[in-house]
């Protein structure tokens, strides 16, 4: 019997996410180039504009979106699986509801276990949109979800140092190589005038999507979603979804 | 095959599943084909072992707090925010059986 077969969580995956739109990925090679902040400000800005919208915080081990957008004392309700609750107009779902802040160190294996409940036990029901906060890096979470979820997209967030976008570089190929839709890339932290990620981005082929400056501002905003949307960030952010929305023919 | 008698279903002890429930949500599947299948459940025990000291353990279901017991019924890995190694402390461990739920066996006619 094929492994796939033994593990009846996998056929849950596809039936979970049967009435999602579109699964936007938001991604990068790197470490601390701002995805959970990204991925927090276009969920919200996605649900401003009226579309349906779930985030999922996939940085099992590192998890930083619960504080970003204050989920406070929210719960999922358990239903035939689990119901994640509306933060903001957001269905969200994220390990802290189980994990709490305790660490929890999780190997190759485990990861993808971790990964793979979650998805199976989440019930998203209808969406235009099902953001996930990617963990950084080109390992577990992203090789699990071009396997598990074929018509995920991929966001790409880089800042304007070469560190970052280097590693971004290799992301951007292996999606590339597995024939893994990208939609654009994102410039955030930028702090001079620069085309360096921009014709970088030409370069490979990858739509640039927009930037964001960085924002001396954006750290006393963290936790408060009323500050957080007033933010220079957060408006870049609202632009970006916009061009998000055109790439992906949703109309402005 | 043109009836099935009989599905294993193994589970992991960490999931910490209801029998009566999960009979039950069994049964409501219902297609044609299963109607005269029984299921017969195999509780597999939770097996740990430490990747520093090498200890292999199963955590006491009596020892865990239900919350935590909860916490872990839905993800099993969280088992890796609550638990530690009872020789060593580390919480640097597999888990090497007991996490969860799968087809082990159909039996049927051809």
């Amino acid at each position: 019997m094929s492994d796939e077969l033994k593990d009846v969580r996998l056929s849950v995956i596809d039936e979970r996410i049967k009435n999602v739109k579109n699964v936007i990925a938001v991604s990068s090679g790197k470490g601390g180039v701002g995805k959970s902040l990204v991925a927090s400000a276009l969920s919200l800005s996605l649900a401003r504009r009226g579309y349906r919208v779930g985030l999922f915080d996939l940085d099992l081990t590192s998890p930083s979106t619960h504080i970003i957008l204050d989920v406070g004392e929210s719960r999922p309700i358990e239903d035939k699986g689990i119901i994640p609750p509306k933060i903001h107009g957001i269905s969200y779902m994220s390990i802290t509801y189980y994990s709490g802040d305790r660490p929890t160190p999780l190997r190759g294996l485990d990861f993808s276990n971790a990964l793979i409940e979650l998805m199976a036990i989440t019930r998203w029901g209808d969406l235009d949109f099902l953001i996930l906060d990617m963990p950084p890096g080109i390992s577990d979470a992203t090789l699990d979800i071009i396997r598990l979820i074929k018509r995920s997209k991929f966001l790409i967030v880089t800042t304007p140092s070469k560190l970052a976008l280097e590693t971004v570089k290799k992301l951007i190929k292996l999606l590339s190589n597995l024939h893994v839709k990208i939609i654009g890339i994102v410039e955030n932290m930028k702090i001079r005038e620069s085309d360096f990620v921009k014709l970088n981005a030409n370069k490979l082929g990858i739509k640039y999507l927009g930037w964001i400056d960085f924002d001396e501002d954006l750290e006393d905003a963290l936790g408060d979603v009323e500050k957080f949307s007033k933010t220079e960030f957060f408006k870049r952010v609202e632009e970006i979804a916009g061009e998000l929305l055109r790439t992906l023919a949703f109309g402005a | 095959m043109t009836k099935i008698l009989e599905i294993g279903v193994g589970i992991g002890e960490l999931q910490d599943i209801d029998l009566e429930v999960f009979k039950f949500a069994l049964a409501q599947l219902g297609p044609i084909h299963l109607k005269d299948a029984e299921f017969k459940f195999k509780i597999v025990k939770a097996k740990l072992k430490c990747r520093v000291c090498g200890h292999e353990w199963s955590p006491r279901r009596d020892e865990l707090d239900e919350s935590v017991r909860e916490v872990i019924h839905f993800i099993p890995e969280v088992a890796h925010a609550y638990l530690r190694c009872p020789r060593c402390g580390s919480i640097d461990f597999d888990i090497i059986e007991g996490r969860g739920v799968w087809l082990e066996y159909v039996r049927g006619k051809r």
